[in-house]
């Protein structure tokens, strides 16, 4: 996700205060949602012995992070026994560095970290890990096993796969159909996988070629210029997958602007404004592939289960896994119901 | 101090190129006003050749009216926060805050307080948020004596955490429908998009201000040397107040822009602006240093941009590529401009 705006670090103290102030007054959220995938969790509901839970993520300067934040609170607060530890948000890795050894420092039971990036924050994972403290890192994985007893995370090769392989079922009937792939910011490794698995899918589709690719940055501003320019390239083709449902408000606007609609598109990541076009199916987008920001309350659920050593309700093995890949489903007017729950704004 | 030059002036200057070498009587004049001119024809030129290449390169894409009203379109949004920087430069200050104040203006006009009060509500408040922040500004440089360069970065740190604030990391979608219809083809005013046309009324006002009228010149003054103008008789302090007042002002404007193109208010939103803005005016001929600047050079710099971007964006090449040309090109423009300057000179 995006790794902009390092520089809401700078703040000067009368800024806070006027800005605490001033937002006050803004009135733009009517009411807190309370973020919906609260299925069965992972271990069962029945209260036992007191955990406290440290959590460090990236700065929430988008839409998914922000689920992120809120899916990790809302589950905690389930929990009778479970205390959160939350830390600011940052895209610094120096500063994500020194909030993790803080809640080393106050001898948390379990740790939550979603680094801003894995490799970087590797060596603090190890660190915790040596210190008794069981990481669970959530979707951007540190570079060694040892720094975490669990993974869990999204998929985004499966992500471009089942983007891929829909698309191409879509169009399997179609001679020489052409397609088009609006692509997430290009110096992202997930931004890679997605590309790839999309790639690998349209194999298995001979008559489907690619025709055109472009990265944005995961902002709507991006989305609706860089959308701008390819339907301006590619005066015809036959479907669009798009890899981030926040660039895609900015893509559809684009869409919207050149008043076409001879394609379909596909989003990525299941934002609820997505899912709400798909479920009134009035413009090209048709279809959306999930990375569920429902994965920070799963990661709670084993945290929790880390703390208290229980394993997870449904299975038969004693301990937690060691990692968990979330499934990309595909979501589209036929099953978007079951999912709108877990769409995010 | 230089008087500033009007592209009329240049314009009558234009064929006189050929006669560099002859000596004229009003040579200080003529001197400067033929720099400049060589300065806008070395950008006009880069501006035809990337033409070329676009016409060349994907000659049915790039030369489709379509295509045309769309590279103006997007140049319109950094555009009209270019013709306030240049005012800020000329001044020699720099105004970094830009980008953050476009965004701030963006996500507070899109709240959903604002949209209940609709067009007006939203335009008002992108204008009155960007001319806030101006204020500020302002206010920290020409009377609390900060450096333009820290007073504007801590206005970028500070409004880009509000808009995050604000937004609390989501997307405002606008469904205020008269602000959304100016940005599709139905609106077009002879098959010219608002947006265009705002950009164009910017740079025409902007141009008039600088090269037209008392505050153009007290501009240029505290630009070329602050403590001459002063004892000339002119308020520096108020001057620079103003300024970037004007600066707020065109990035409440842009993000006005913004929200009509894109549908929507997102605290990422003028990512960068400063930069672009920056290096726009820079290579379009106005003085990092103060006391020179041409609106209709930053203009010729945005285009350049602007166009760039749409080659490499139809010709399917990725965006790695697309920053390296756009520094390179950077590079280029202001070395051939330093050559072109030298020669005008000799």
């Amino acid at each position: 996700m995006p790794e902009t705006s390092r520089r809401g670090l700078l703040f000067g103290t009368a800024a806070v205060s006027a800005g605490a102030l001033l937002t006050a007054c803004t009135s733009n959220e009517p009411k807190k949602q309370e973020p919906a995938a609260n299925n069965a969790p992972a271990a069962d509901d029945k209260p036992g012995k007191k955990v406290t839970i440290g959590f460090a993520g990236p700065q929430a300067d988008h839409g998914w992070l922000n689920a992120i934040n809120e899916n990790a609170k809302s589950r905690a607060e389930r929990y009778s026994e479970v205390t959160l530890e939350i830390t600011e948000g940052s895209n610094d890795t120096a500063a994500q560095i020194g909030q993790v050894q803080t809640l080393i420092n106050k001898k948390v039971d379990v740790l939550v970290i979603l680094p801003a990036d894995g490799k970087a924050l590797t060596q603090v994972g190890l660190q915790a890990m040596k210190a008794g403290i069981p990481v669970v890192n959530l979707d951007r994985i540190f570079a060694s096993p040892q720094a975490y007893r669990c993974w869990i995370g999204g998929d985004n090769y499966g992500m471009g796969l089942n983007a891929g392989n829909y698309i191409g079922e879509q169009l399997k009937d179609k001679p020489n159909a052409k397609v088009v792939e609006l692509a997430g910011l290009d110096n992202l490794e997930l931004t890679k996988q997605r590309s790839q698995g999309f790639a690998d899918a349209l194999k298995n589709y001979p008559n489907v070629k690619r025709v055109a690719r472009q990265a944005a940055d995961f902002t709507v501003e991006s989305g609706q210029a860089k959308m701008a320019q390819l339907l301006q390239a590619q005066k015809k083709f036959d479907a669009l997958w798009n890899h981030d449902d926040d660039q895609g408000v900015g893509a559809l606007r684009a869409i919207q602007q050149a008043g076409r609609d001879d394609f379909l598109m596909v989003g990525g990541a299941g934002a609820k404004a997505a899912m709400d076009a798909i479920k009134a199916d009035n413009s090209v987008l048709k279809a959306t592939v999930l990375y569920p920001p429902t994965m920070a309350a799963s990661a709670i659920d084993l945290a929790r289960a880390l703390g208290q050593g229980k394993g997870v309700s449904g299975m038969s093995e004693l301990e937690i896994p060691a990692s968990i890949t979330l499934y990309s489903a595909v979501v589209t007017k036929d099953n978007v119901d079951d999912y709108l729950p877990t769409g995010f704004s | 101090m230089t008087q500033p030059v009007s592209p009329a002036q240049q314009q009558q200057d234009g064929p006189v190129v050929t006669t560099t070498k002859s000596p004229t009587p009003q040579s200080a004049w003529r001197a400067l006003g033929l720099r400049l001119d060589v300065r806008n024809l070395s950008l006009l030129g880069v501006l035809a050749v990337l033409v070329a290449v676009g016409g060349f390169t994907k000659p049915e894409q790039f030369l489709d009216s379509s295509n045309l009203q769309l590279v103006l379109t997007q140049a319109s949004v950094i555009g009209v926060v270019t013709v306030g920087m240049t005012f800020v430069i000329t001044s020699g200050g720099i105004d970094l805050s830009v980008g953050a104040i476009v965004a701030l203006a963006s996500v507070w006009a899109t709240t959903l307080a604002t949209q209940e009060y609709g067009f007006a509500g939203i335009l008002f408040t992108a204008v009155i948020v960007g001319l806030a922040c101006g204020l500020v500004n302002g206010l920290l440089i020409a009377y609390g004596g900060m450096v333009p360069f820290i007073a504007t970065l801590a206005m970028l740190a500070s409004a880009r955490g509000l808009a995050l604030q604000i937004t609390d990391g989501k997307t405002q979608i606008v469904t205020v429908e008269t602000v959304l219809d100016l940005g599709i083809p139905d609106a077009y005013v002879l098959g010219i998009p608002p947006l265009v046309l705002v950009f164009a009324v910017v740079t025409v006002v902007g141009w008039l201000l600088l090269n037209r009228t008392t505050f153009g010149r007290r501009t240029v003054a505290v630009g070329g040397n602050a403590e001459a103008a002063r004892l000339a008789g002119i308020d520096v302090r108020r001057q620079r107040l103003y300024l970037y007042l004007l600066s707020g002002l065109c990035c409440g404007i842009a993000a006005f822009l913004l929200i009509i193109l894109s549908g929507s208010g997102q605290n990422t939103n003028g990512n960068l602006y400063e930069l672009d803005a920056i290096a726009a005016a820079i290579i379009g001929g106005t003085l990092l240093s103060g006391g020179r600047g041409t609106i209709v050079g930053s203009v010729l710099g945005v285009l350049v941009f602007t166009t760039i971007t749409n080659i490499f964006a139809l010709n399917n090449l990725q965006s790695d590529v697309q920053q390296i040309a756009k520094g390179a090109i950077i590079v280029a423009a202001v070395l051939v401009q330093r050559r072109t300057a030298r020669d005008g000179e000799a």
